[in-house]
C-alpha cells in the first residue's frame, strides 16, 4: 500500500507539468486549431524567468573590507548581493524566495511572449495546413532554445527550492498512518497544488466568466461564433497567452525538480504531445486527466519490481499507451467524437 | 524545366558530373575534405529518401532517424560478423531498414496528418530509448557499436590487425591527395562509394516521379477522398512510399557506418528526424534536387558555418571603424560557430513562411523574373515547383 | 434495358430517435437515368451513402450487379463500376487536367494498387490517348495542361464527369451535380449528361433538386420524404401526383 501509494506520488510531480502543458497545447489546437510544436519552448522560457530572476537577485556588490583581511593580506572582499543590501531581511528573504518570486515575473512575461508569438507568427498560419505549423513553430522551438543557450550556456543551472519548503514532508502522517511510513520531497508535493490551482483557476475561468463562455463556444464552433458578430480573434490571441502563461509557470515551479537547461523545452514536448492526443485533441479535461494518468503511469512502469518483469517497460510506456489509442480510440479518452478523424 | 526523357538524361548527367567532381568543386569553399563531402552524399541520400514520403503524399514523419540508425547498427553486426567488405553491411542496411519501416508504417498510417506525425514521433522516442536502455546486448547502450578485433568476421577468415572497411580490398579511408589548378584536392575512396550510390539513389528518385506510381502519390497528398472514390486504395500507396524512404534511410545509415564503423543511437533521436525535414524543405520539398541541394547546405552550414570564430569575424568586418565592428562581431558572432542552429532555425522559419516551395522555388522564381516568361497562357506556368529542376 | 442493376430493399437506417431512412425500397434499371427527389431533409444523402459504402443501414439490402455494397470500402465499390459526382466537385487540384483523367483511367485498367514505379509516365500512350478522348468528349481537350485548381466551377465539373466517364462506369451517381450553378451551366451539364446518356449505356442516379433537370434527364423518378418512398413513377405521372405535392408543400414549382 505504502508503495503503490509512494508511485502515485511520484507520478504526480511530471505529471503535474505534463498536464500544464498539455492543457495549453490543448486550449491552443481547441480555439485556434494550430499545432504548436513551440509549446516546450514557452515551458522552457518559463523556467528560465526563474533563472534569469535568481541571477538577478545574485548580483553582487564588492566592498573591501576596512578591517578584515585574507590569508595574503590583501583587504577581504564583502560581497553583499544588492538585493540585501537595498532591502536588507526581505531582501535576503526575496532571493532564497526567489523561484515562487518569479511567479510575478514569469506572468507578464509569458502573456507577452503569447501575444507577439500569435500576432507576430501564428495568426499567418491558421488558413494554412498543419505540417505547415508544426514546421513553423518547431524552427521558432529551435530559435528560442538558441537564444536561451547562448545567453545562459549550455549547462543546467540548478535552481535550489526555499529552504523552508525543500526537505521531505511526511506525507503519511498526514494521512493518519504512522509518522514517517510515506515521506516524500515537500516541494514536489507544492508543485502538485500549485498545477492543481492554476488548473483550477483556468477552467474556472472558462466555465464562469463572460469572455470564458465565447471561448468555449468558438471552441465547439467556431464559424457559428463568428457570425453572430462576436470578435473571437481577440479572444483567441488573449487564450494563446493564457496557454503560453500556463506552459511558462510550469516551467517556473519546476525548476526546483529538474535543472534548466535550454533543451527542456524538446525534452517535454514529444511527451505532452503524446498526452494530448491520448487525452483527446479537443478536450481540455481530457488533457489535464491524461497528462496526470500518465505520469503516474510512468512511475509505476520504473517500479523494480515491473522492470523485473518487463526490462525498460519504463521508457516507453508512455508511447505504448499513445500507439494503443491511436488505434483503437483516435479520438483519445475524452475527446468529442468527429475531430481529426481521418 | 518540364519533365521530358531529353531532360532528363540532362539532368541526371549534369548531376552526376556534378557530384563525381565535388571534391574538386568544393575545395575553394573550404568543403573538399572527405569526411565532409561523404556527408554531404550520405545525407542527400537520406533526403532523396525522405522526399519520396514527405514531398509527394505530404506525409510528415518525424521517425525517419529511426531507420537511419538501425540501419547504422545493422551495418556494423555485419562488418563484426561477416567482413569488412561495405557490400554486405550496406546491403543488410537497407533490408533492415526496409522492415523496420514496414512494420513501424504499417501501424502510423492507420491514422493521417497530425495523428500519423506524431504516431511516428511516438516510434521514433521508443526506438531510441530501447536502444539506450534494454536493447543494449544489440546496440551497445551509450557506449555504441564498434568493431573490435576479436569480432568473428567469418568471411574475412578471422580477423588480422586493424579492420578496415573496404570495397573488396579497397579501404575506404584511403585518399589520394592531388592538386587541381594550384589547389590542394583530395579524392577520398569512401566519398566515391557513396557518390555512386548517391546518383544510383538520383536516379532511382527520378523514375518514381515520373511513373505513374509517382503520379498517385501526388494524388494522395492533393485528394485522398477522390483517391478512393476513384477506385485507388491508398493505403498501400503511402505504405510503399514509407517503405521506400525508410529503404533509403536504412542505406544512409549504413553508409554511415560504412565510412566510420562505429553506430550510435542519438542517431535516432526525433530531433535528427527534424533535421532531414529541414533539408528537404529547405531545398524543397517535392523537387527531385532539393532535397540533396538541401542537405548539402545543411551540412555544409553545421561543418563549416560552426567553425566560423570571431577571429574570422573581425577580419570579415575588418572594413568597418573599431568601435562598429566590435558590435557587429558581437552580434554576428551569436548567429556563428555554436549560434549557427539559431542561423538555420531562423532560416527555416522564413522559407516556411515565404518560400514553402524552398530555395528550388526561389531559384524558379528569380528564373521567371530574370527571363520574364511570367505566366503563360492557361497558367500553364506551375506556382509549385515542377518536378524537375 | 430491363434488368435491374441497382436495388435498395427495405433498407432501415435510424439515427438516435430520429429514423432518417424507413423501409426504402428503390430499383435502378440498367440503362436508364433514374432521379431522387424529395424535401430537403428528406433522407437522399442519407440514402446516396448507403450506396457508397459510408453508411451502413441497421436492415436492408443495396445490391450492384447482384453484389452487395454494404461496408464496402470507397475503392472496392468503384472497382465494381460505380463512379460517383459529388456536390462540390472533388479533383485533383494540384495536378494538371490530363493528369486528373489519367489516375482514373490507371485505376480502371491496373486495380486497386499496382506499383508501377519503374514505368514511365511517357510510355503510357495508351492510358494518355483514352484520357484525351474524354475530355474531348466534355470539350476540355483544349485545357489539358492547366492546373486543376484554376478552372471555372463549371469546368471543374466537367473534369469530374471525365475522370468518372473514362472508367466506363456502369453506374454513375450524381449527387446535386447542379447545385449553385447558373442557369447557363445548369443547361451544359444538362445537355452533357444528355450527351453521356444517349451515346454510351451508362446507367445514371441522380439525386436533384432542380426540377428543370429532373424532368429534362430522367426516365424513372423516386419520391423520398421523411426517410419514405412515396411514389417511383415515369416524369409526367410524377407531376400530377397529389402525394407529391403534398410532401413538398410549396416547396419546387412542377
Amino acid at each position: 500500500m505504502d508503495a503503490i501509494l509512494l508511485q502515485i506520488l511520484n507520478g504526480l510531480d511530471k505529471g503535474s507539468a505534463y498536464a500544464m502543458i498539455a492543457l495549453g497545447l490543448t486550449l491552443i489546437f481547441g480555439t485556434l486549431g494550430v499545432v504548436n510544436f513551440a509549446h516546450g519552448a514557452l515551458f522552457m522560457l518559463g523556467a528560465f524567468c526563474a533563472v534569469t530572476l535568481d541571477a538577478l537577485f545574485s548580483m553582487e556588490m564588492v566592498a573591501l573590507s576596512a578591517t578584515e583581511t585574507t590569508a595574503w593580506g590583501t583587504p577581504l572582499e564583502i560581497r553583499t548581493p544588492y538585493v540585501e543590501a537595498w532591502f536588507g531581511d526581505f531582501g535576503h528573504w526575496l532571493s532564497e524566495w526567489s523561484v515562487p518570486v518569479s511567479i510575478l515575473l514569469a506572468i507578464p512575461f509569458m502573456l507577452l511572449v503569447g501575444l507577439v508569438m500569435e500576432r507576430g507568427l501564428i495568426r499567418h498560419f491558421y488558413k494554412r495546413p498543419h505540417a505547415d505549423q508544426i514546421l513553423v513553430t518547431f524552427g521558432l522551438a529551435i530559435v528560442l532554445q538558441e537564444i536561451i543557450k547562448a545567453f545562459f550556456g549550455a549547462n543546467p543551472i540548478p535552481q535550489p527550492a526555499p529552504d523552508a519548503l525543500s526537505g521531505m514532508a511526511d506525507f503519511g502522517a498526514a494521512l493518519g498512518m504512522e509518522a514517517g511510513a510515506i515521506v516524500y520531497p515537500m516541494w514536489r508535493l507544492i508543485y502538485f497544488l500549485f498545477a492543481a490551482v492554476v488548473i483550477g483557476a483556468v477552467f474556472s475561468f472558462l466555465q464562469f466568466t463572460t469572455f470564458g463562455m465565447v471561448v468555449r463556444a468558438g471552441m465547439a464552433d467556431r464559424e457559428t461564433v463568428g457570425l453572430l458578430g462576436i470578435n473571437i480573434d481577440r479572444r483567441f490571441t488573449l487564450m494563446f497567452g493564457l496557454a503560453a502563461c500556463v506552459a511558462g509557470l510550469a516551467g517556473v515551479m519546476y525548476t526546483p525538480i529538474l535543472s534548466p537547461d535550454y533543451h527542456l523545452g524538446m525534452d517535454f514536448l514529444v511527451l505532452s504531445f503524446v498526452v494530448v492526443v491520448v487525452g483527446g485533441m479537443g478536450s481540455l479535461p481530457g488533457a489535464v486527466a491524461a497528462g496526470f494518468l500518465l505520469g503516474i503511469l510512468q512511475s509505476f512502469a520504473s517500479m523494480n519490481e515491473v522492470k523485473q518483469i518487463l526490462p525498460g517497460i519504463d521508457q516507453i510506456i508512455i508511447y505504448l499507451v499513445a500507439v494503443v489509442i491511436l488505434l483503437t480510440r483516435p479520438r483519445g479518452l475524452l475527446g468529442r467524437k468527429g475531430v481529426m478523424e481521418a | 524545366m518540364t519533365p521530358t526523357k531529353t531532360n532528363d538524361r540532362i539532368l541526371l548527367a549534369v548531376f552526376s558530373l556534378l557530384v563525381l567532381a565535388g571534391p574538386i568543386l568544393l575545395a575553394p569553399f573550404g568543403a573538399g575534405y572527405p569526411d565532409l563531402l561523404q556527408k554531404f552524399a550520405i545525407y542527400g541520400i537520406f533526403a532523396l529518401g525522405f522526399n519520396i514520403l514527405f514531398g509527394l503524399t505530404g506525409y510528415l514523419s518525424f521517425g525517419h532517424a529511426a531507420f537511419l540508425g538501425v540501419g547504422s547498427y545493422a551495418a556494423v553486426w555485419m562488418f563484426k560478423l561477416l567482413s569488412m567488405n561495405v557490400i554486405p553491411a550496406i546491403v543488410f542496411a537497407v533490408i533492415v531498414g526496409g522492415l523496420f519501416s514496414l512494420v513501424i508504417g504499417y501501424v502510423s498510417l492507420r491514422r493521417s496528418g497530425i495523428y500519423f506525425s506524431i504516431l511516428t514521433l511516438a516510434f521514433a522516442q521508443m526506438s531510441y530509448n530501447l536502444a539506450y536502455s534494454v536493447l543494449t546486448p544489440i546496440t551497445n547502450g551509450e557506449t555504441g557499436l564498434q568493431v573490435t578485433l576479436d569480432d568473428p568476421r567469418i568471411l574475412d577468415g578471422g580477423a588480422s590487425g586493424q579492420p578496415f572497411s573496404n570495397l573488396f580490398g579497397l579501404n575506404m579511408i584511403e585518399t589520394v591527395d592531388a592538386s587541381v589548378l594550384g589547389m590542394p584536392v583530395q579524392f577520398n575512396v569512401g566519398f566515391y562509394v557513396c557518390a555512386a550510390i548517391l546518383i544510383g539513389c538520383f536516379y532511382i528518385s527520378m523514375r518514381l516521379f515520373r511513373s505513374p506510381f509517382g503520379m498517385m502519390l501526388k494524388a494522395v497528398k492533393s485528394n485522398q477522398n477522390r483517391m478512393s472514390y476513384t477506385g485507388l486504395n491508398t493505403r498501400p500507396y503511402t505504405l510503399a512510399a514509407f517503405v521506400i524512404s525508410g529503404m533509403f534511410a536504412g542505406l544512409a545509415g549504413g553508409l554511415l557506418a560504412a565510412m566510420d564503423p562505429l553506430a550510435g543511437a542519438e542517431r535516432m533521436q526525433w530531433t535528427a528526424s527534424g533535421e532531414v525535414v529541414l533539408m528537404t524543405i529547405l531545398g524543397g520539398a517535392g523537387t527531385l534536387l532539393g532535397p540533396v541541394l538541401g542537405a548539402g547546405l545543411i551540412k555544409y552550414f553545421e561543418n563549416i558555418f560552426s567553425a566560423i570564430n570571431e577571429g574570422v569575424l573581425m577580419d570579415f568586418w575588418s572594413f568597418l571603424p573599431e568601435t562598429l565592428q566590435h558590435a557587429l562581431v558581437s552580434v554576428s558572432s551569436l548567429f556563428v560557430g555554436e549560434g549557427w542552429h539559431l542561423t538555420l532555425g531562423l532560416i527555416f522559419m522564413v522559407i516556411v513562411t515565404f518560400l514553402p516551395g524552398g530555395l528550388i522555388e526561389g531559384a524558379s522564381r528569380l528564373g521567371r523574373l530574370v527571363t520574364n516568361r511570367g505566366k503563360g497562357e492557361n497558367g500553364a506556368a506551375r506556382p509549385a515547383p515542377a518536378p524537375a529542376e | 434495358m430491363g434488368t435491374p442493376i441497382l436495388q435498395v430493399q427495405n433498407v432501415n437506417k435510424r439515427f438516435g430517435g430520429l429514423k432518417a431512412l424507413d423501409d426504402v425500397n428503390l430499383t435502378v434499371m440498367e440503362g436508364t437515368v433514374h432521379a431522387i427527389i424529395g424535401p430537403n431533409g428528406a433522407g437522399k444523402s442519407t440514402l446516396l451513402n448507403t450506396f457508397v459504402g459510408r453508411l451502413i443501414p441497421d436492415t436492408g439490402t443495396v445490391t450492384f450487379a447482384g453484389q452487395s455494397l454494404i461496408g464496402r470500402k470507397p475503392h472496392e465499390i468503384n472497382q465494381l463500376g460505380v463512379s460517383r459526382v459529388f456536390q462540390t466537385p472533388e479533383i485533383f487540384e494540384d495536378l494538371t487536367v490530363a493528369e486528373n483523367v489519367m489516375i482514373p483511367a490507371f485505376a480502371s485498367r491496373d486495380g486497386a494498387f499496382r506499383l508501377h514505379g519503374w514505368e514511365s509516365l511517357s510510355r503510357e500512350a495508351g492510358i494518355r490517348d483514352r484520357a484525351m478522348a474524354c475530355l474531348e468528349d466534355v470539350n476540355m481537350a483544349d485545357k489539358r495542361a492547366m492546373l486543376a485548381k484554376n478552372l471555372s466551377r463549371g469546368d471543374k465539373r466537367r473534369l469530374e464527369m471525365a475522370m468518372c466517364l473514362v472508367q466506363e462506369p456502369k453506374l454513375l451517381l450524381l449527387d446535386e451535380p447542379t447545385a449553385g450553378m447558373s442557369r447557363a451551366d445548369t443547361n451544359n451539364t444538362i445537355d452533357l449528361l444528355r450527351q453521356i446518356v444517349d451515346a454510351k449505356s451508362i446507367t445514371l442516379a441522380i439525386i436533384e433538386h432542380d426540377m428543370h433537370v429532373v424532368f429534362s434527364l430522367a426516365d424513372r423518378i423516386s419520391v423520398l420524404a421523411q426517410g419514405h418512398v412515396i411514389v417511383e413513377d415515369e416524369p409526367q405521372r410524377i407531376k400530377g401526383n397529389p402525394k407529391v405535392q403534398e410532401a413538398y408543400l410549396g416547396g419546387a414549382h412542377l
